[in-house]
């Protein structure tokens, strides 16, 4: 079974090509191809691959060594974690010189220092002598680059480099890589799901589907007016920060490996599909645009919206009732030690998480953004009593506050509250069937059995459209949106009046993202739910929530109704994040106002954005904490520059 | 905390397996070349252990002064051992014994051992951490040593055997247990009915030990196949199944000395008891396989 077919992709010296495509979609088994490399079970059929006149399939073991992290780099997901962690930075670095170039011995500290100077690490002297342990994230990212560049590439293969990194670190490499390539003349080939970094870093992109290309052209061409349904759908299907509304779920999900009929591959998804569609496979044809496009009928796709049409999310006007306040709400998550214990010192330190105070009416959504270590989760734990907060209090629909721990609540307020994890691969037990999953809250909460049981689960299946069939199926036997889709149900079942996300969506592609939101809506609509709905992507967030909330270090910066918050005036973090998306659009440039250095924990006293804020006053954001100021709308920053300063200033940046 | 993480659950990466069932497992294993090889080795030898008093051609113990280390012949096989006794049906009953004791073993071992360390686990903090140094003061004994103490004091018979078998190999199975509830425990699904507000008892029972479970099976199936080696050991040293009950190990040690001229004595027993080992090393592989556990874990041949 073909699982890439036809495919011929040239990439010159100085261009930069995306692949973009679903999971799946034979994207990343591209990329490895072009090395030389197939993964274990993959055979070359046909074809050839050509690196600077090589054949890369039929060079040698040792020619392909020397080829690989020389001449052709290959940075991988998560490559900051491939660093050895036992060593420290320099030596890696020294190796992966001494393997591809002949350095004389003196030559390799300075070499690597300049190296990390050329990726943009500070201090370039220090981190030498550094464990990888030792640095953030996008640190280490960048030593990863680094590594690559050692070898003076002419081509860089790049598979998903800044998937799981923070909005504002992932903006700062995609500029490093832009410039990188721009200054080494280096052809990058970049794979990644994510249209906002392709649109940033890429000259042509290349859509991939079902292991075949389905359209090929110019950035530009292909995310203003791609000709094929499949790159319309996608499109569609990103929640944008300059549109609203919810995205367009693209329905189905592709064909497995070598399964796809005699017909176009993407028939069963498409919205313009005709007879000739279900027995043809369509050729590569080239349009007057100078695209080439897998389909049949570019005109008639060339008529698909690519905005975010779908429903309007439900908003819910400001004022009703409390479905949850929390009152100065304060986590920590250090625990005194033994020895403290015994003196009875004062504990030492700062909250991780400190002053939260929020109320939420009831059938509204909160959002809750912020960088990774916001704290964001553990707010989300604490409310479902899995993480006790030091102080504060959470009180559920003006009744008395509820017990901190999840074992001294009682079971209608147990009921109440339901959680939705990130990955539902974690959050479902693999070794219960989806029947099993669904009988848990219904046994506890409302004592179902036998035929009651099966009907209720059937019927809270059907209601985030999967059928009664999926009772008997294992977790393993789904695929990743039908799987969060059961944790959802899960949730449901309980029939809660709060329900809280944790990045439902991260782990999901984006089409599968958009039906994620679509259900969290309607289930809103139906149920009339109250959400909290974390997440770092703020255009999510943007898209389903009433009020935002922005989190940095554990602290609330800014809250408000979401069309406020995502204007202007702004808190300078949510300045500095909302300038670090990357929007889908080859006409939009990130600003990125502050550095990407990772905090690690909040200052003792002042303002907990104080040490990267582009925009700080001195001394007194240091001193003292910054006081709420709030708008008529009840929009409300917390910072010592007056709202009215807020605005005009950003509006010139 | 990783707010951020990867956003792609890349369908590339194979999921791990789950299966229902018994039946479900037993036929991965059985697909695969190491589980059908092995998992026939093991029912073969078992089978064997079960119905070879029936067939066997001769009386195990009856000696015979003038067949004395006679080669292969078609009365004998196997030829005959330095008292004469023919080594064919030696062989056959001679894993009797050792699949008695460690079949009986390992199934408490696994138990014992898989309950202290789903409590260990559980527990956690200090009281965890000075039981698990009690635990690696054990492992770092030779088992040789800790197996000749207690069988001197107590004698070689069977119900002193499976006990010692089994609480040392217990041992073991308490590391991999805690182990294992370590890494269930800290999931997403634990949290999940944590935050529902099922009892303790019901989290353990229903969310944790059937993942454990999958671990220990393997882990059993490894146990195993270290104790028949101990056993054999045990029998070859003189301390485990006494004359004249023909053992394995017994008649490796019996033979050894008339290697250079007698090598039938050494091969039948060796070939029975390395194929043994070997099937259940090769089903333990293919389980773990089945079952998604990576193991990394050198089996003991």
């Amino acid at each position: 079974m073909p699982v890439l077919r036809n495919i011929d992709l040239v990439v010159r010296r100085g261009e930069s090509v995306g692949l973009v495509g679903e999971s799946g979609s034979g994207k990343s088994t591209l990329a490895l191809a072009a090395m030389g490399y197939l993964k274990r079970g993959l055979q070359l059929m046909d074809g050839s691959v050509t690196f600077r006149g090589d054949d890369m399939f039929g060079q040698t073991r040792q020619q392909l060594e020397r080829i690989r992290g020389g001449h052709l780099a290959l940075i991988p997901q998560n490559s900051g974690q491939s660093l050895t962690p036992t060593s420290r930075i320099g030596m890696q670095l020294v190796e992966a010189l001494k393997l591809h170039r002949k350095l004389p011995e003196t030559a390799h500290l300075p070499k690597v220092i300049e190296l990390l100077g050329q990726v943009r690490l500070p201090d370039p002297e220090t981190i030498v002598s550094r464990y990888p342990h030792e640095l953030s994230g996008g640190q280490q990212q960048r030593v990863a680059i680094a590594m690559a560049l050692a070898g003076e590439p002419e081509a860089l293969l790049l598979d998903e480099p800044t998937t799981g990194l923070d909005v504002t670190t992932q903006a700062h490499i995609l500029e490093l890589l832009r410039d990188i390539a721009a200054e080494r003349d280096m052809a990058m080939v970049y794979v990644s799901h994510d249209l906002g970094a392709i649109a940033r870093v890429c000259d042509r992109v290349v859509v991939m589907y079902a292991g075949e290309v389905v359209l090929q052209g110019s950035t530009r061409q292909v995310l203003t007016a791609p000709m094929h349904p499949y790159a319309r759908g996608l499109l569609a299907s990103i929640p944008k920060l300059s549109d609203p509304r919810l995205p367009v779920a693209l329905d189905g999900r592709p064909p497995p490996p070598g399964g796809a009929g005699l017909g176009c591959a993407f028939v069963d998804r498409c919205a313009i599909a005709q007879e000739r569609c279900g027995c043809e496979r369509p050729a590569l044809s080239p349009l007057p645009s100078g695209d080439v496009v897998r389909c049949h009928f570019p005109e008639q796709a060339s008529q698909i919206s690519i905005m975010g049409s779908g429903a309007d999310p439900v908003r819910r006007a400001p004022g009703g009732d409390a479905a949850l306040s929390l009152r100065d709400l304060s986590i920590s998550y250090s625990r005194p030690s033994l020895l403290d214990q015994i003196l009875r010192r004062p504990e030492a330190g700062v909250a991780t998480v400190d002053d939260i105070s929020v109320q939420i009416t009831k059938g509204e959504t909160l959002g809750l953004v912020g960088e990774s270590g916001s704290g964001k989760s553990t707010i989300l734990k604490s409310i479902a009593g899995l993480l006790p907060p030091v102080g504060g209090s959470v009180t559920v629909a003006g009744d008395q506050p509820l017990p901190f721990a999840v074992e001294k609540r009682g079971p209608d307020h147990l009921r109440r509250i339901q959680l939705i994890f990130q990955n539902p691969d974690d959050s479902l037990n693999p070794r219960h069937t989806i029947a099993q999953i669904l009988e848990q809250p219904l046994r506890l909460y409302f004592g179902l059995t036998g035929a009651a049981l099966h009907a209720r689960s059937a019927e809270i299946l059907d209601r985030v459209r999967l059928g009664a069939h999926y009772l008997d199926r294992l977790p393993s036997q789904l695929s990743g949106g039908e799987k969060q889709r059961v944790a959802i149900a899960r949730a449901f079942a309980a029939e809660p009046d709060l329900v809280l996300c944790d990045e439902v969506t991260s782990a999901l592609d984006v089409s599968v993202q958009a039906a994620v939101l679509d259900l969290l809506n309607e289930l809103k609509q139906s149920q009339g739910t109250t959400y909290i709905f974390v997440s770092h992507d703020l255009a999510v967030v943007r898209a389903l929530s009433d009020r935002v909330a922005v989190l940095y270090q554990g602290r609330l910066c800014e809250i408000g109704p979401a069309k406020d918050v995502y204007a202007l005036p702004s808190h300078p973090y949510t300045e500095v994040l909302l300038g670090a998306v990357l929007e889908p659009d080859p006409d939009t440039a990130p600003t990125l106002t502050a550095d990407d250095v990772v905090e690690l924990s909040p200052p003792e006293t002042g303002c907990p954005f104080q040490r990267r804020c582009p925009r700080s006053l001195g001394p007194v954001c240091a001193s003292d904490i910054p006081p709420w100021q709030t708008s008529p709308e009840g929009h409300a920053i917390r910072c010592h520059i007056p709202l009215s300063e807020l605005a005009p200033a950003q509006s010139l940046s | 905390m990783s707010d951020l993480s990867p956003n792609l659950i890349p369908a590339e990466t194979p999921a791990p397996k789950y299966l229902s069932g018994l039946r479900t497992v037993l036929r991965d294993v059985m697909s695969r070349p190491s589980g059908a090889i092995g998992l026939s080795l093991v029912v073969f030898h078992v089978l064997l252990a079960l119905t070879s008093p029936l067939y066997v051609p001769y009386d195990f113990k009856t000696m015979n002064s003038m067949l004395m280390l006679m080669p292969p012949s078609s009365e004998h096989w196997l030829g005959t051992d330095h008292l004469g006794r023919d080594v064919l049906t030696r062989v056959l009953l001679g894993g009797r014994e050792a699949l008695l004791v460690t079949g009986v073993a390992t199934p408490i071992a696994v138990v014992w051992g898989g309950f202290m360390g789903i409590l260990f686990g559980l527990v956690g903090g200090r009281i965890d951490e000075v039981l698990m140094r009690v635990v690696d003061a054990f492992l770092s004994l030779p088992w040789i040593l800790k197996m000749l103490v207690l069988i001197v004091t107590f004698g070689s018979g069977i119900e002193v055997l499976i006990p010692t078998l089994a609480f040392f190999y217990g041992i073991p199975v308490i590391r991999i247990a805690r182990a294992a509830t370590h890494d269930v425990v800290a999931r997403d699904f634990i949290s999940a009915a944590k935050a529902r507000g099922h009892g303790r008892m019901t989290i353990i029972r229903r969310e944790l030990v059937p993942n454990v479970l999958d671990t220990l099976m393997v882990e059993g199936a490894m146990r195993w196949s270290w104790m028949l080696l101990a056993f054999s050991s045990l029998s070859f040293l003189g301390f485990g199944v006494s004359p004249p009950t023909p053992d394995w190990g017994l008649m490796i040690a019996d033979a050894r000395g008339f290697m250079s001229f007698a090598p039938w004595g050494v091969l039948g027993p060796v070939i029975a008891l390395s194929s043994l080992i070997i099937g259940i090393n090769l089903t333990a592989d293919a389980l773990a396989k089945a079952l998604g556990i990576d193991r990394a874990q050198k089996a003991p041949v």
